[in-house]
Order: structure tokens, then C-alpha cells, then sequence
């Protein structure tokens, strides 16, 4: 599962003209295993938004290595999904290969046996009749992951998938993740919980608007970028200039 | 008194009746599932403010045409509800307004619009009309009316069911994957419109919207899975107005209010007995071993 790296080019994000995510240059290697961390604002979110084509840079290119947005497994933080909407699990799963079936195609015999799969593949084998309804947070997100699975995208793009998750469901769905790079995959997720990236994710994205390091984990989660980082974050000026930054130098 | 003569003779004795029957069953066929997807997608209200949207191009039809014509004024209700739903989505995607805010903007301008045009030319008795709606003045062009939007709603919900869920579900998901998101939610308020233009000639403009939330609400009341909710909202918005108009007929109310009252009671009753309904909070059932 090789192609190109997805490479940012100077890449500044704004919400109001205020940068979120401020000259960002670099490049996710493919199948790279890559953590954003950083603190709260930090323009992680941001960051995983603009990649996926949901805002535009104000400024600078996102070159995704000749992959469209759609090719992208994507797992927002907030995502704007009803849980009380009355579909069934396996449903909701399905909805993963809408690449292949679309909006009219027959789900086959195959389709429905890798939902099952996948389903297992999360530790929610015999799910499938059951209303998305009845789940807690834990399975609904393992459910997410199986619909993941069924999409069998390239590049995964995961936005904070164990907030608010206990530690088993943690640990399966971790393994998940491992086990996409271990395929080939490109996996890009934000975390905020360092010593998870420690454990886990062999290259780190730190930022803090700008970019503080990327690079490998142990290098980018340095004492000192973590301590750059936080005094970064939270420095908010509302008087600010306009940027008169020259393209292409970064922090 | 027997069962025949209080259930069957009225429609066998009037034609106006059984034309009234079929309109209004017809009605609830289509509107009850549309309203189960607007409630769902928490737009109840935007079905609402749509109903009073479709009051301008009405008039206006009324206007140009110079009595109640129904094709000139469905036509001119589809052109004003199509039109406020458009500029609502264009101005939510343009502005910080969020969609429901822009819409009670739109509507509550297209209200007031609307009675001005009547009052221009017609009498207080055809703002009754409009704003009330003649279930029993239904003639068979009406019903062809009616008849082709039910079915080309339930063949258009059946075709896009898939996009329609998915949308609703989770829209960022549907974006993802580029499944044209914004194409199924146009091709949804479009069957609104359609249902409360067809809605309109029968209950008004006011009350047509009462045919999709309240069978939507008490679907909700009684299934847990959607196309079961279709199925009870067709059926209880179908069987409110058979009810609905035999009590009119017996107890010589007015027929449009008395369908959606019937509809109505039958959403009380579903809200005690329902099984997610209230009683069910206060019987207490041993719980389940596991």
C-alpha cells in the first residue's frame, strides 16, 4: 500500500483571520504512523479539517499524493452523528462501503459478511440486529471503527477516537490502529494523551498553531517543545497584525 | 344506531365524503413519513415555517387567477416554498445564521406577504380557505393532485431511502465519502413542499403540517426502528383522517380541525400507553437478569 506522501506546503488556517494552524510545512511519509499532539487550541482539529477538504487554507497548498479527500478514512472528534437515530448496528457499519454500493447499489453477500467481520473484528460479534439506540459510548465508537474497516481506505485519519472511552475499549481499538500500520496504512490521529503516543506512534506531529516538531516521537515530545508548546497555545492576541511572515520559513 | 350507518353510510350516501376520504388518507399516506425524517433531522419546526411559506405563491396563484383555482394555487405554493427553502439553505451556508433561524425569517416575511395578497382581493372567507383549507369542497382534479404527489412521495423516498438515512445520520460521513449530501437534503424539502401543497388544499396552510409532525410524533411513540416509524406514521396519519372526518360528519364539526384533533388524541393516548410513552415511568417491571 505504497504512493505518495500527503505533503502540506505552508499551510496557515483561519477561523475570523485569526491563524489556527499557522505556516505549516511537512509531509505524512505513506504508511507512516504519525501522532498531532498538542495542547487544547492547538489547531489539531483544524489541522485534520483542512486535510480532509472541510476548510481551505487562507494560505499555502495541501498536496494529498494524488488521493482524493474521498479515498480518506476519516474519524471526526465531534461527529455531527445522531446516536439516537434509529438504525441498526450493522446498518451503520455497511455505511462504510458506500464507496463501492453508492447510494442505489445492492448490498451483496460479501459486503454483509465483511460487516460481520469487521464487527468482530471490533468485539462486537452478534451485534448486528441491535439499535445503535441501545449502545454506550464505548461500543458506538468500536462501531465507528468497524465501519473504518469497511471503508479499507489508504489513509486513516483519526480525530481524538478514545475520548471519553474506557481504558479495554482503549486498548482494543489501539490495537486497531496498530494493526492498520502494519497493513501498509497511513495513519494519521489526534491525541492529547502523551504517554498513549509514547507507547504507540513512531512519528509525532507537536503543534501549537505553528509547528514545534515533527519528527520522531521521542525527539518531537521533547521537555522542551512540550514546554514551547504550551506557552504558544495559549498566547491569543486580539489586536493582532496582519502576518507579514515571507512564504516557505517556518517557526 | 348501527356500526354501518356510523362507520360506512356516510361514505356511501356522499360523494363529497368519499372524495374527502380519499384525499385525506392519501394525505397521511405520504406526509406521515416525510414527517418521521423532519423530526428526526430535529427540523420540525422548519416543516412549520415551510407551511407558511407556501401561503404567498398560494395567494398569488389566487390572485392572478381570480377564484380558488387549485392548479395556479399549488403551483404558486411549490414556487414559494421551493424558493424559501432555497434562499434558507443559501443563507445558512453564507452567513453565521443557523439554518432554523433563517428559516423563521423567511417564513414569517412569506406569512405576511401572503394574507396581505389575499386581503387585496379576496374576502375573509377565502383567507379561510387558504389559511384553513375545504377538505370537503375536494374535487377529483384535487384528488389526482394529491393522489400523484402520495405516490410519487412513497417511489421517491423508497429510491433515495439509502442517501435520505445516511444524510440524516451523519452528514460529515456522507461528505467524506462525497455522496452529495446537499443534493438528497434538496430532494427531501422538496417532499415537503409537495406534501404540504397537497396538504394545504385539504387542512390549509396552517394545519397541513399537522399530518407530518403529529403522526411523526406518535411513530416515534410506538417503533424503534425507522421503517417500522414510516409504517405507524402512514398508518395513524391515514386512520386520523378516516376518524377524523366521520366524527365531523356526525357531530357536524369542521372537518380539517376535527382530522387533526383526531390525530392529536391519537398522539395523547400513544404518550400514556406508547412503549416509550409515560406510563411506562411509572409501572414499575422487575428488571432482566441480564
Amino acid at each position: 500500500m505504497s504512493g505518495s506522501p500527503i505533503r502540506f506546503d505552508d499551510v496557515t488556517v483561519a477561523y475570523d483571520r485569526h491563524p489556527a494552524v499557522h505556516h505549516l510545512s511537512g509531509a505524512f511519509a505513506p504508511g507512516s504512523m504519525t501522532a498531532v499532539a498538542g495542547p487544547n487550541g492547538a489547531g489539531k482539529s483544524t489541522l485534520l479539517k483542512a486535510l480532509m477538504g472541510e476548510l481551505s487554507p487562507a494560505k499555502g497548498s495541501i498536496d494529498r499524493g494524488g488521493l482524493s479527500s474521498r479515498d480518506i478514512g476519516y474519524l471526526p472528534q465531534a461527529a455531527e452523528i445522531d446516536r439516537n437515530f434509529p438504525l441498526t448496528v450493522a446498518d451503520t457499519v455497511m455505511l462504510g462501503a458506500w464507496r463501492q454500493v453508492g447510494a442505489f447499489g445492492g448490498i451483496t453477500g460479501t459486503i454483509a459478511g465483511r460487516a460481520r467481520e469487521a464487527l468482530s473484528a471490533v468485539g462486537l460479534e452478534g451485534f448486528e440486529a441491535r439499535s445503535i439506540r441501545a449502545l454506550s459510548a464505548g461500543q458506538f465508537q468500536r462501531v465507528l471503527f468497524a465501519r473504518l474497516l469497511l471503508q479499507d481506505a489508504r489513509v486513516i485519519v483519526l480525530d481524538e477516537p478514545f475520548t471519553a472511552i474506557d481504558a479495554r475499549t482503549t486498548a482494543d481499538l489501539l490495537d486497531l490502529v496498530v494493526r492498520w500500520h502494519g497493513e501498509g496504512r497511513t495513519v494519521i490521529t489526534v491525541l492529547h494523551d502523551f504517554e498513549q503516543v509514547r507507547a504507540h506512534f513512531p512519528q509525532t506531529l507537536l503543534l501549537a498553531r505553528e509547528m514545534i516538531d515533527w519528527g520522531p516521537t521521542e525527539k518531537a515530545l521533547s521537555p522542551s517543545n512540550l514546554l514551547r508548546a504550551r506557552a504558544m497555545a495559549e498566547a491569543w492576541d486580539s489586536d493582532a497584525q496582519v502576518c507579514r511572515r515571507a512564504s516557505g520559513s517556518s517557526a | 344506531m348501527t356500526l354501518h350507518s356510523l362507520l360506512i353510510e356516510p361514505f356511501v350516501d356522499y360523494g363529497f365524503m368519499r372524495r374527502a376520504l380519499v384525499a385525506s388518507v392519501a394525505l397521511g399516506l405520504g406526509s406521515g413519513p416525510v414527517g418521521v425524517l423532519l423530526m428526526l433531522r430535529r427540523m420540525s419546526l422548519v416543516g412549520d415555517a415551510m407551511s407558511h411559506a407556501v401561503l404567498p405563491g398560494a395567494a398569488l396563484g389566487f390572485l392572478i387567477v381570480g377564484n380558488l383555482s387549485l392548479l395556479a394555487m399549488g403551483l404558486g405554493g411549490l414556487i414559494a416554498g421551493l424558493s424559501v427553502a432555497l434562499l434558507s439553505g443559501l443563507v445558512s451556508r453564507a452567513t453565521d445564521l443557523k439554518e432554523d433561524a433563517s428559516f423563521a425569517s423567511f417564513y414569517l416575511t412569506s406569512l405576511a406577504l401572503g394574507v396581505l395578497i389575499v386581503s387585496l382581493r379576496g374576502s375573509n372567507i377565502d383567507l379561510l380557505h387558504i389559511l384553513f383549507g375545504t377538505i370537503l369542497a375536494i374535487d377529483s382534479q384535487a384528488i389526482v393532485l394529491v393522489g400523484g404527489i402520495t405516490t410519487f412521495t412513497l417511489l421517491a423516498l423508497a429510491l433515495v431511502y439509502r442517501p435520505l438515512v445516511a444524510e440524516c445520520f451523519d452528514p460529515g460521513f456522507l461528505r467524506a465519502v462525497g455522496g452529495r449530501g446537499p443534493l438528497y437534503h434538496f430532494l427531501f424539502l422538496l417532499l415537503v413542499v409537495i406534501n404540504l401543497v397537497a396538504g394545504f388544499q385539504a387542512l390549509g396552510t396552517l394545519m397541513a403540517v399537522g399530518m407530518m409532525m403529529l403522526p411523526a410524533a406518535i411513530a416515534q411513540l410506538w417503533a424503534r426502528t425507522l421503517p417500522m416509524m414510516f409504517v405507524v406514521a402512514a398508518s395513524s396519519a391515514a386512520a386520523a383522517g378516516f376518524l377524523g372526518l366521520l366524527v365531523s360528519y356526525h357531530l357536524s364539526f369542521a372537518s380539517g380541525p376535527t382530522i387533526i384533533l383526531t390525530a392529536s388524541l391519537i398522539y395523547g393516548v400513544s404518550l400514556l400507553v406508547g412503549p416509550s410513552g409515560a406510563l411506562r415511568r411509572f409501572i414499575k417491571r422487575p428488571h432482566l437478569a441480564g
